[in-house]
C-alpha cells in the first residue's frame, strides 16, 4: 500500500517536474527540473526490485542534466538575472501534438492488458532483464555500445577546427606542440 | 570477519548521521589546528568554533536577481549527499541500508557534486562565483571518469556491487596493497567533490572566494560543513572498498572501521597544506592522459587476477 502511494507519489512529481521544464524560464531551471523529473522516474525503477537500473537511470541523468546545463548557459550567455527563456517554440502545433503523445503513451500503459507474474523473482533481476531484452543478440549489443563510443570520438575528432599539423606544424617536428591553451603533461 | 554485514533499522539514522558529523567536526578542528600551527599561534583548534559561532549570528547577504531556490538546493546539497553515502558504508556487523548495489549508489551520488557546486556558483548572480563554478566543472571532466573506473576495481575484485560482499572479500590482502592505483584516484576524487585542497581554485581566492564568494550566514556554514561531511564520507568509504572493512586485531569490527576512517580523514585534511592547487586546464590533461589509462590498466589486472585466480 505504501509502496504504491509512494510510486504513485513519484509519478506524480515526475510528470509535474516535466512539465515545469517548458514554464520556468532559465536554462539552469529547466535542466535541472528534467533532472527532478528523471530522479523521480528512476525512484520509481527502484520500486519496481531494479536497483541497478534504478540508481543508473539516476547517475546518467543527473550527469547529463549537470553537463547540458553547462553548456547551455555557456552557449546562451546566461545568468539568474535575465530570465527569459521560453523553452516552447512553435507552441501552437507542439503543445497540442505533445499532450496528445504523452495522453496516447499513457493509456497505453494504463490500458493495456498487463501479464500477471509466471513463476518467482529470479535471482539477479539485471541479469535476467538484459536476457530477456536482448537474448542472443547481447554480444552484438554490447559491440554496438563500443562502435557508438568510437564514432562520438571521430566525430569530435573531425570537427575540431585545429590538426595536428596546427599543432606540430607541417612537417609535424615542432616540439612542444603550439597550442594556444597548453596542457598538463608537456606535449 | 568475513561475515556480510546485516540491515539495521533505519531508527538508527540518527546515529549514522551523528557519527558522520562527530567524524566532519574532527576534520574541521584538525583543519583549524593545522592552521593555527601553520600561522605560529597555539590556539588554532578554536578557530572552527569561532567561525561557527561567527556564521550561525551573521546575517544574511543579498544579491541582486539571485536565483535563490537553486541557490539554497546547491547550499545544502554536499551535507545530503554526505548523509547519503554513509547510508550503505557498513560499520563491522552492521549497516543502514544493505543495497546491493551500494558502490553503484554511491557513484550516482558522488556525480551530484557536479549539480551541487555549480548550482552554488549559479545561484548567486556573481561573476567570480559562477567563474568558481565552472572551475569545478572542469576539474570534474577529469576526476570523473578516473573516479569512476577507480570504483569498479574493488567490484570487479569482490564480484560484487554490494559494499558489505566487498569489504568480506578482502580477507588476507586489502585491496589497498594490491591496487594502489585505484585508491590513489579514488582518494583524489573524494578531494574533489569535497572541492578540497588541489581542487580549491574553484574556490580560489583569486576569484574573491569563487563558488563560496556571496555566500554568508547559515549557508555558508553548511556548504563548508557539507565540504567536511564529504570528506569523513569518502573516508568513510574508503574502508570497506580499500581498507579491509572491520578487519583487524584486538578491537571489535565496529571500531576499526571507526579508526581507519578517522586516520585516512585525516590524511587528507593534512594534505590541504602540503599539494599545490590544481589549475583546471592542466589537470584536464592529467586526468585524460595520465589518470584514466592508469586506472583501466589496473582494472585490466584486477580483471585478469580474478579470471586467472
Amino acid at each position: 500500500m505504501v509502496t504504491h502511494l509512494v510510486f504513485w507519489g513519484l509519478a506524480v512529481v515526475a510528470v509535474l517536474a516535466g512539465v515545469a521544464v517548458f514554464v520556468v524560464n532559465s536554462m539552469a531551471r529547466a535542466s535541472y527540473s528534467l533532472a527532478l523529473s528523471f530522479i523521480a522516474v528512476g525512484l520509481q525503477v527502484l520500486l519496481l526490485q531494479q536497483l541497478y537500473v534504478g540508481v543508473l537511470v539516476i547517475l546518467m541523468m543527473v550527469m547529463e542534466m549537470a553537463i547540458m546545463a553547462v553548456y547551455m548557459n555557456m552557449f546562451m550567455g546566461m545568468n539568474p538575472a535575465m530570465m527569459s527563456m521560453n523553452m516552447v517554440h512553435g507552441a501552437r502545433h507542439a503543445l497540442p501534438v505533445s499532450v496528445g503523445v504523452f495522453l496516447l503513451l499513457a493509456a497505453g500503459a494504463l490500458f493495456a492488458p498487463w501479464p500477471s507474474r509466471r513463476g518467482s523473482l529470479p535471482e539477479d533481476v539485471t541479469a535476467a532483464l538484459g536476457t530477456e531484452l536482448m537474448g542472443p543478440k547481447m554480444l552484438a549489443m554490447a559491440a554496438v555500445g563500443v562502435v557508438m563510443a568510437a564514432t562520438i570520438v571521430s566525430g569530435v575528432v573531425l570537427a575540431a577546427h585545429r590538426t595536428r599539423y596546427d599543432r606540430f606544424g607541417d612537417d609535424l617536428r615542432r616540439r612542444p606542440a603550439a597550442d594556444p591553451q597548453p596542457g598538463g603533461v608537456g606535449r | 570477519m568475513a561475515e556480510v554485514p546485516a540491515a539495521v533499522s533505519g531508527g538508527w539514522a540518527p546515529v549514522a548521521a551523528g557519527l558522520l558529523g562527530t567524524l566532519a567536526v574532527a576534520a574541521a578542528l584538525l583543519d583549524g589546528a593545522l592552521a593555527g600551527r601553520a600561522a605560529g599561534v597555539r590556539s588554532g583548534m578554536g578557530r572552527s568554533a569561532g567561525e561557527v559561532a561567527r556564521l550561525l549570528r551573521q546575517r544574511r547577504r543579498t544579491t541582486v536577481a539571485a536565483d535563490r531556490l537553486l541557490w539554497r538546493i546547491g547550499g545544502a546539497g554536499l551535507l545530503v549527499m554526505a548523509l547519503m553515502i554513509v547510508t550503505v558504508v557498513p560499520l563491522g556487523r552492521w549497516t543502514l541500508f544493505d543495497l546491493d548495489v551500494g558502490v553503484v549508489w554511491v557513484n550516482a551520488l558522488d556525480v551530484l557534486a557536479w549539480a551541487f557546486v555549480w548550482l552554488t556558483g549559479w545561484g548567486a548572480n556573481s561573476a567570480y562565483a559562477l567563474v568558481g563554478g565552472y572551475r569545478f566543472l572542469a576539474h570534474g571532466l577529469a576526476y570523473e571518469l578516473p573516479l569512476m573506473f577507480a570504483l569498479v576495481a574493488p567490484a570487479v575484485a569482490a564480484s560484487s556491487l554490494r559494499v558489505g560482499e566487498v569489504a568480506a572479500a578482502q580477507q588476507g590482502l586489502w585491496f589497498v596493497v594490491w591496487m594502489p592505483v585505484a585508491f590513489v584516484v579514488y582518494c583524489l576524487g573524494v578531494v574533489a567533490i569535497a572541492v578540497w585542497g588541489p581542487f580549491s581554485p574553484a574556490l580560489g581566492r583569486d576569484v574573491a572566494g569563487g563558488v563560496t564568494a556571496e555566500l554568508s550566514g547559515v549557508d555558508r556554514l553548511l556548504f563548508l560543513a557539507g565540504r567536511y561531511a564529504l570528506l569523513a564520507a569518502g573516508a568513510a568509504f574508503a574502508v570497506p572498498m580499500f581498507l579491509g572493512g572491520g578487519a583487524g586485531p584486538l578491537l571489535p569490527a565496529w571500531a576499526w572501521v571507526l579508526v581507519k576512517a578517522t586516520v585516512l580523514l585525516a590524511g587528507l585534511v593534512w594534505l590541504r597544506r602540503r599539494v599545490p592547487a590544481l589549475r583546471p586546464d592542466v589537470f584536464m590533461e592529467v586526468g585524460w592522459l595520465v589518470l584514466l589509462p592508469a586506472v583501466l590498466l589496473q582494472d585490466l589486472l584486477v580483471a585478469v587476477v580474478v579470471i586467472g585466480g
